[in-house]
């Protein structure tokens, strides 16, 4: 963006808001040409955005029983305090609510204390939150690769904090090691940045995979070693297909007796598993009391609003409810997942096995003209522009092996996936038609 | 509600109180007995006290590698961490822990140190009993979908809302000026607002020059994150606490020379704390100053739509539109806590004429949206401007009875205030009453307030006041009952002449 006229900031005007990769040009296309089944049947379908839309006719008929809730959220009589409560300590009822569901998610295996929860809006803000509270400027942030895109801009932007990428790769299904670890941190030290933190995202975006526990403690052991922070960031946790596959961070902290637990926070947001990001409901759960605190006095910058906590408590508190709703939206979204893989497998495509999260990691590598970052945007912009669907390249995840693409399913009806799936079954078939006319 | 006078405990040196009268009388019995009681202070021990840094932080300070301590917040978080001992939050956190309640807790603290204002609730209430019936997940075919509040939503705000706030500002000031959607950036209170165009317009190092006494929020919604400092430019109690163009330039200038880039000036109009308004002439003024210097004026003015008195508000925005000023240099900030007494949920805005300001806030306000459903609700109440004209002009009346009200109660108690139009406070001169007259001797009478006449206001030195012995009050949280009507004791103190 060039400085025209009165002056900016650095900030303001630089790219670090990442929002010129490619991740986000996709959606752009997306929102200037957006497939409608009726009305734009050639539009772009979105397959970019990790949104959960499977299990909204599970909120709808909570709201039609419950219609006080979804409603201005505040009987009369209480409408006062609600509207003049900015308390950054959070509404008790909602801390607690929020501690029930995460505790439901773990399936009862770890306990939460609402007095170590942290409200913002969004997990984005959290986040950030912890990276200003962690770590200086020019300080280092190790975190596995591929990872979520939008950390590059939510985690550096304002805060000036570098991220130092771990790199994992398909030889081991992208698990990570303790090699790729120490590599990373050496890594570090020789450009003379400090690492501050690990942050880890369980399961696994983009890969939706959970992270097992043999891994999960040789991680914490090794941030103990380093004596740096462990941000866990399981905003996937309820979306893990079936939920003895899930191991969290607060787990293993709870079978150690609670050691090492003053350097673990774990993040949080009813975005992904209730499907509610309109909503900004985020959290930061954390051990660790000086960091409780500092990320309240912080959340001044990102209250969740006083009505929506109201609303969600209730919710949220709703036993029955939510057993029923985390149960269905499991089942879905794996009966979604294997019939993306399959439909896939059709197309002569490989997903990387996964176990949860609203998205598959796929492999393209086949058709690919080079095997170079500049080889997978090219394939990229092609299935943009000629599949017009919208899916995320490798590279913007900062994936090293070229060729691979997250693909979400969950924002979309299930003949909208069908019409995807077959698109891309086209594109590939072509694609390789064309391979084969070449090399002849 | 009734309020409580420590009269008996201080006169008999016990911790017992007595019902008494009602505020400014329970300041006056309590600051005539504290200037005559000739017992040795013992404010030492109740004065906020530092929190002790925990050893781990400070062996980092002296080791920053290895050690066997737990793991460390960095020098941000660190200093966040500690406990604040400015006086604003200070009480604040007194008072929130030990609130007064007529019936429930008749011995807790009294807060006057809150801009809120609970005059006009009822007005709200009412309107969405008799108006938000259906819940508001109907869709444009009446079918019920949670769709469009469940799912991602701009950052900055959804345009209904920015349509319906920028219809609303425009009727807080009057149909003065109309303010276009499009340059508005939605965020979850103006403090995020107000960081976030900070963040914009200027880098860690770069200062505001900020006039003072200033809204003592700043100093942490500010300067925290961003690293900007703030200059404060002090006004005079002689000229009512006026913005000086000369005081300005020469903050300026010796900042210059300190090597210290200032990159805007921030005002606030209706002012916080004082309550008075900018007028028209000093308006022309400060942009002149800003174009002159090419830096960015910043405008804070929540209290827009909550004025009284005979002068009338008069907004930035206004005098840009009648003369020739390069607006890109012009913001606004604004937000619906304070005009609309919602606090709770959470509506900041950042009113810019600079595309790129605009830009970048839109994206930084990711960190800050707005909940879906709130906006959709606030949509529902902005749009009805009738309702809206009707409540502005009513809220408008009730503060301006209770701003008088309390004015003149204070003055019965010898206690003047600077003349302001605006805002939930008025900006009481209590200097009389200091023992010392310096900050020290301030503070020592905003603690005595606050841990013996259970009252929590103020103090001048938390705005940056140079002037000791100012404090703001806010009346905006009090019923009419609270203001005092003389009694015969009353009357009888009253003839004796404070010292």
């Amino acid at each position: 963006m060039a400085k025209k006229g009165v002056p900016l900031s650095e900030m303001a005007t630089s790219d670090t808001h990442g929002e010129d990769s490619a991740y986000f040009a996709g959606w752009k296309a997306y929102d200037e040409d957006p497939y409608d089944a009726a009305s734009n049947p050639s539009g772009v379908i979105q397959m970019g955005l990790a949104e959960n839309q499977v299990s909204f006719d599970l909120l709808e008929d909570y709201l039609e029983q419950h219609p006080q809730e979804f409603g201005w959220g505040c009987g009369t009589s209480s409408f006062r305090e609600n509207a003049l409560f900015q308390d950054y300590h959070g509404l008790k009822s909602f801390r607690r609510a929020v501690a029930l569901f995460m505790e439901q998610i773990r399936g009862g295996r770890t306990q939460f204390d609402p007095e170590q929860i942290v409200l913002t809006a969004g997990a984005t803000a959290a986040n950030e939150l912890l990276s200003f509270i962690l770590a200086d400027p020019g300080d280092g942030l190790l975190i596995p690769t591929p990872y979520y895109p939008g950390f590059d801009r939510d985690l550096r932007w304002r805060t000036g904090v570098n991220i130092v990428p771990v790199h994992c790769n398909s030889s081991n299904g992208f698990r990570i090691t303790l090699r790729a670890l120490e590599d990373a941190c050496a890594g570090a030290e020789t450009m003379k940045v400090r690492v501050k933190a690990l942050l880890l995202t369980n399961p696994s975006n983009p890969l939706g995979t959970a992270i097992t526990r043999p891994v999960l403690e040789e991680i914490l052991d090794f941030v103990a070693r380093k004596d740096i922070h462990l941000i866990s960031d399981e905003i996937y946790s309820g979306s893990v297909f079936s939920s003895d596959e899930f191991v969290s961070m607060a787990e293993v902290v709870e079978a150690r007796g609670h050691e090492e637990r003053d350097r673990v926070h774990i993040v949080y947001s009813l975005s992904k598993d209730l499907g509610l990001p309109g909503y900004r409901a985020g959290t930061i759960y954390s051990y660790n009391n000086e960091v409780v605190t500092t990320a309240r006095r912080m959340s001044s910058f990102t209250l969740v609003s006083s009505q929506t906590q109201k609303m969600l408590a209730s919710m949220l508190s709703d036993k029955e409810f939510t057993e029923n709703y985390l149960r269905t939206n499991r089942e879905r979204l794996k009966k979604r997942y294997e019939f993306v893989v399959e439909g896939l497998s059709n197309a002569g495509i490989r997903c990387l096995q996964g176990n949860a999260g609203l998205f598959c990691w796929m492999n393209l590598g086949e058709l690919l003209e080079e095997p170079t970052v500049e080889g997978e945007l090219s394939l990229w912009n092609l299935i943009l522009h000629e599949a017009k669907l919208n899916i995320s390249p490798g590279s913007s995840c900062h994936c090293l092996e070229a060729g691979w693409f997250r693909v979400c399913f969950a924002n979309m009806s299930q003949q909208t996936l069908e019409v995807a799936l077959m698109r891309m079954k086209d594109f590939t078939e072509k694609m390789k038609a064309k391979q084969m006319i070449s090399s002849m | 509600m009734r309020v409580i006078v420590p009269l008996q405990a201080v006169v008999q040196g016990r911790g017992g109180i007595v019902l008494g009268s009602l505020i400014p009388c329970a300041l006056f019995y309590f600051l005539q007995l504290y200037i005559r009681r000739d017992r040795p202070s013992s404010s030492a021990s109740s004065l906020p006290e530092l929190a002790p840094i925990p050893r781990s932080l400070s062996r980092s300070l002296l080791s920053p590698r290895g050690s066997s301590g737990p793991a460390r917040l960095s020098s941000r978080g660190a200093s966040v961490a500690r406990d604040d001992d400015n006086p604003y939050y200070v009480g604040l956190k007194r008072c929130a822990e030990d609130p007064y309640h007529q019936s429930s807790n008749p011995h807790g603290f009294i807060e006057l140190g809150l801009a809120e204002n609970w005059l006009s609730l009822d007005m709200i209430r009412d309107w969405l009993i008799s108006n938000v019936k259906e819940p508001l997940l109907l869709d444009e075919e009446g079918e019920l979908s949670i769709h469009g509040l469940a799912t991602y939503q701009p950052y900055d705000g959804l345009m209904d809302l920015k349509m319906a706030v920028a219809e609303f500002i425009g009727q807080v000031m009057q149909g003065s000026v109309s303010f276009h959607p499009s340059q508005i950036v939605l965020t979850a209170g103006a403090s995020p607002a107000v960081e976030i165009l900070s963040f914009c317009l200027a880098d860690p190092g770069n200062a505001f020059l900020v006039p003072s006494p200033y809204y003592p929020g700043w100093d942490r919604d500010i300067k925290w994150r961003t690293g900007i400092e703030l200059i404060p430019v002090p006004c005079r109690s002689t000229d009512n606490f006026s913005i000086s163009i000369a005081a300005l330039e020469l903050a300026y200038n010796q900042a210059k020379k300190r090597g210290v880039k200032v990159c805007a000036v921030l005002v606030s109009n209706p002012s916080n704390p004082v309550g008075n308004l900018i007028d028209r002439e000093t308006l022309y003024d400060l942009l002149d100053f800003v174009m002159e210097k090419n830096i960015h004026l910043i405008s804070d003015e929540v209290f827009a739509g909550s004025t009284y008195g005979n002068d009338r508000f008069v907004s930035v925005a206004e005098v840009l539109d009648s003369e020739n000023f390069d607006r890109r240099r012009v913001h606004i900030i604004y937000g619906l806590s304070k005009d609309l007494c919602v606090p709770g949920f959470r509506v900041g805005v950042i009113y810019s004429y600079n595309e790129n300001v605009l830009a970048a806030a839109s994206k930084l306000a990711r960190f800050s949206s707005i909940s879906t459903p709130t906006q959709c609700l606030l949509i529902s109440i902005l749009s009805n401007t009738k309702f809206i004209t009707e409540y502005l002009k009513v809220n408008k009346e009730r503060l301006c009875d209770m701003h008088a009200l309390f004015v003149d109660g204070l003055k019965q108690l010898g206690i003047k205030c600077a003349s302001s139009s605006g805002g939930f406070y008025c900006w009481a001169d209590m200097s009389m009453f200091i023992q010392s007259y310096n900050e020290k001797g301030e503070l020592k009478l905003w603690d005595k307030l606050l841990n013996e006449a259970k009252i929590n206001v103020t103090p001048g030195s938390s705005c940056h006041c140079i002037e000791p012995g100012w404090f703001r009050c806010c009346f905006t949280t009090l019923t009419k009952q609270d203001i005092p009507i003389p009694t015969p004791f009353s009357r009888t103190i009253r003839s004796r002449p404070p010292l």
